[in-house]
């Protein structure tokens, strides 16, 4: 009975040790991928002008936004590539793109793009977003526009029905 | 006037919800048994007001009333009657009522069906309840008045944001919310004990019905919402780690682990202050979840209006609750006393390392969610973080996950034996082994985690599957007394089964779709071919078609496997009149392994069309294994009034076999 008494207090101690290191090795663990995965895969945003600027990696992923130029969408021969440039209204970048464009990209309209940087100062895009929305302009390029001086408040209209 | 009915309405749910919030709270502390008394008519009367303003709402989009602002921005006469209904949730004051509504909704149906909870812990939560309540009223009435009238009204609306005119997405919100709100009741019950500092196996018993409730809805509103990105977006995608998909997925994570380690403290009396830490997390990641998606920080197809007001208002509501239910758990779950003991390797052991595994899955999403954000705030700098990231962070957690969740059901509680439980699912390992083997031979070259992943997926349904079968006896009764074992066993271990067999079909789902997808892009004109893994797509057509508030070009394909004609697909682009936006329907033809998916793009001059068409296996088993996930929740939820009604206060004593037949 007394050897029970005295192996409760220690079983508990020892439970609460054990719960308490698999944690910490839980925790450890999950630092350690995330500092892991931060150093490969955080990708930066940049405006043209910020991309010009910045000496990047080859290879390097980034982001990059900014207003689709008017009149520089042009297809490639196989059809399927797009070229067009983006601008912050400072700087432009030409983007290459392969693949299907998003429902909302046109010309003026605020995209990003993700993708790398070549040698001939060409953009090649993995991915371009023009997301969800008519007068939906992305933050980043929102903000990139605001930075150049280049910011008009869109004409997003809360009045109805106009 | 129906209108001007349903902010009356608004405004009268608050006066309620201030006195739900106040009195019965003070009743409870006093043991006034007629102030506690209080909470569960008014929780009844709350929600009705608040089902009144949501139908005026909803009265007012369906019959397009435009002198209502909401409706001239959010809805158009052309839509069809489902949009006009979907429209009411498909813009920010109409989503918050929702969401109240279905706060309220949560409190009556514990002011109903909790006739045997004990008074004191009723009423407190309750009020508890009526706090929350209290605080989106208030949101809703000061910034986001959903009834505003505009004079004079226009002609038409708006329209809906015609990616949201889906059905997908027409019930993607309301299961969402569900979900996202019902983890509401848990909290509020979690701060009921705490003021109380009592929580016992009753108490779990308790939780664990609404718990489950939510985490069902949340489950399906995800896989809805995934379903819904899927083929909607026509990029082929399904799960893009967007923020606002996290802003769901985090309360889900975390609801998961709730719902297991409540087994723990109904079963055993064990992991309470955990428990109770487990509901006020889970419903803080559904605040900040709201707060991320409502408030405009993120800007998204969710974010449907910015105002620094609403953000700023939410923001200081996200410190009271969380802070606060922080700051309290902090000052009383140290009195909180720990139950029953248990060696590391038992079923508690198991359910504990689930709960650490889940916890710091949430924590890295979290950190990949919020530190862009951070950063932002703090330096300006932009960054994205993106699926690679969560890749590398989330995945090496939930392979161990799946590993365990083979074996601890096997484990008793207290004490387990670890090497006889392996030893009953020796066959486990063969499933595992010629899982990863086909898979290894499938995937060759393309990723190591297919083979791993789809490994202990094939590890886990056996287990669960061999798991099932001991228990109800095969090989070692006749047929016939398997299916009466069958019968009889607790609609929660069905339940039990169901989700996890649920969890390993999307885990192979959500492996094979990750690494392995082929996709061709042409340009082509009519008659033209394109080819994917043996399968012929051949464009026959391009047609315009007529909608009810949109023109669509509608493309054609034959599709032909080994020249033998397959089926006929017919992808869309939809240009809505109203709002003149495109949208994308894709087409899908899926034979349960594998989806063909077939996407028009944009017309390219001179009668060519841009084409995608994607080969995307086991994306099927996705939205399968999600379903028979919710199953298996609403089926152990079915259990529920044999555990409500079973004696509440003896913690120690496991499911009795229930040989009630089931009905």
């Amino acid at each position: 009975m007394s050897a029970a008494r005295t192996r409760l207090p220690a079983t508990r101690k020892r439970r609460r040790l054990y719960a308490v290191l698999a944690g910490l090795t839980m925790l450890g663990v999950a630092a350690a991928l995330v500092l892991v995965a931060f150093e490969d895969n955080i990708v930066f945003f940049y405006s043209p002008t910020g991309l010009k600027e910045k000496s990047l990696r080859p290879g390097q992923m980034v982001r990059l936004g900014g207003l689709v130029v008017e009149g520089s969408v042009k297809k490639a021969a196989d059809g399927v590539t797009t070229i067009f440039s983006v601008t912050d209204l400072n700087q432009a970048v030409q983007i290459r793109f392969t693949g299907l464009l998003p429902d909302l990209f046109r010309e003026g309209q605020g995209i990003v793009s993700e993708g790398t940087l070549g040698p001939d100062g060409v953009f090649t895009a993995s991915s371009v977003l023009a997301k969800h929305d008519e007068n939906y302009m992305p933050k980043e390029v929102a903000d990139a526009l605001k930075k150049s001086g280049k910011w008009k408040q869109p004409n997003a209209t809360p009045e109805a029905g106009k | 006037m129906i209108p001007e009915i349903g902010h009356f309405a608004l405004v009268l749910a608050l006066a309620v919800a201030l006195v739900q919030a106040i009195v019965p709270l003070i009743g409870a502390a006093r043991s006034n048994a007629g102030w506690m008394a209080i909470a569960a008519p008014s929780s009844v009367v709350q929600f009705l007001c608040v089902a009144t303003a949501f139908g005026a709402l909803l009265y007012s989009f369906a019959i397009s009333d435009f002198s209502v602002v909401n409706v001239a921005q959010n809805s158009n006469s052309l839509q069809p009657m489902i949009y006009k209904i979907a429209s009411t949730w498909g813009n920010h004051e109409g989503s918050m009522v929702l969401w109240v509504l279905i706060l309220t909704l949560f409190g009556a149906m514990v002011a109903l069906f909790g006739g045997n909870l004990p008074p004191n812990l009723k009423a407190r939560t309750l009020s508890v309840q009526s706090m929350i309540a209290f605080a989106f009223l208030l949101f809703i009435l000061l910034t986001s008045n959903p009834f505003q009238r505009l004079d004079p009204p226009p002609l038409d609306g708006r329209d809906l944001n015609p990616l949201l005119q889906d059905i997908g997405l027409a019930m993607h919100p309301p299961m969402l919310y569900v979900g996202y709100v019902g983890f509401s009741i848990a909290f509020s019950f979690a701060i009921a004990a705490l003021i109380e500092g009592k929580v016992d196996a009753a108490w779990a018993r308790w939780v664990r019905p609404w718990t489950l409730i939510a985490w069902s809805f949340l489950t399906a509103g995800i896989v809805l919402g995934s379903w819904w990105a899927y083929y909607e977006l026509g990029w082929g995608g399904w799960w893009y780690w967007d923020p606002v998909e996290n802003a769901s997925f985090m309360p889900w994570l975390v609801g998961t682990a709730l719902l297991h380690s409540a087994i723990v403290v109904e079963k055993r009396d064990a992991l309470k202050t955990w428990t109770i830490l487990l509901a006020i997390i889970t419903f803080s990641l559904s605040l900040i979840g709201t707060f991320l998606v409502r408030s405009g920080v993120l800007t998204s197809v969710h974010a449907f209006a910015t105002d620094p007001e609403r953000g700023i208002f939410m923001l200081i509501l996200l410190i009271v609750a969380i802070g606060g239910s922080l700051l309290l758990y902090a000052w009383r779950a140290p009195q909180l006393k720990g139950g029953g003991l248990f060696a590391p390797i038992s079923r508690e052991g198991a359910l504990i390392l689930n709960n650490l595994l889940l916890a710091t899955a949430t924590a890295t999403v979290f950190i990949g969610t919020m530190y862009p954000l951070l950063l932002d705030a703090i330096t300006g700098d932009k960054i994205s973080v993106g699926p690679p990231f969560f890749n590398a962070t989330f995945v090496p957690i939930m392979i161990p996950l799946i590993a365990a969740l083979g074996i601890g059901p096997l484990l008793a509680w207290k004490r387990g034996d670890l090497a006889g439980a392996l030893g009953r699912i020796k066959l486990a390992f063969a499933a595992a082994v010629v899982a990863t083997i086909v898979a290894g031979y499938v995937t060759w070259g393309r990723s190591v985690f297919g083979a791993v992943g789809l490994g202990v997926a094939g590890w886990l349904a056996a287990s669960v599957c061999i798991e099932f079968a001991d228990r109800i006896g095969v090989g070692k009764v006749p047929w016939r007394g398997v299916l009466r074992r069958a019968a009889g066993l607790p609609r929660s271990a069905w339940g039990m089964s169901l989700a996890h067999l649920g969890f390993a079909i999307l885990a192979a789902g959500a492996t094979g779709a990750s690494i392995w997808q082929d996709e061709v892009i042409e340009s082509i004109q009519i008659g033209d071919s394109v080819e994917i893994v043996g399968y012929e797509f051949t464009l026959r057509s391009v047609g315009k078609v007529r909608g009810p508030n949109y023109m669509a070009e509608r493309a054609m394909f034959d599709v032909r496997k080994d020249g033998e004609a397959l089926t006929t697909l017919e992808p869309e682009r939809r240009r809505f009149f109203v709002q003149q936006m495109e949208t994308t329907e894709a087409a899908l033809y899926s034979n349960g392994f594998a989806d063909l998916y077939a996407v028009l793009g944009q017309a390219d001059g001179d009668e060519r069309w841009i084409v995608k068409v994607y080969f995307r296996p086991l994306v099927p088993w996705l939205w399968f294994g999600g379903a028979v996930m919710v199953l298996g929740g609403l089926v152990s939820l079915t259990d529920r009034r044999l555990r409500v009604g079973a004696p509440a206060r003896k913690p120690a004593r496991p499911p009795a076999p229930v040989a009630a037949p089931a009905e």
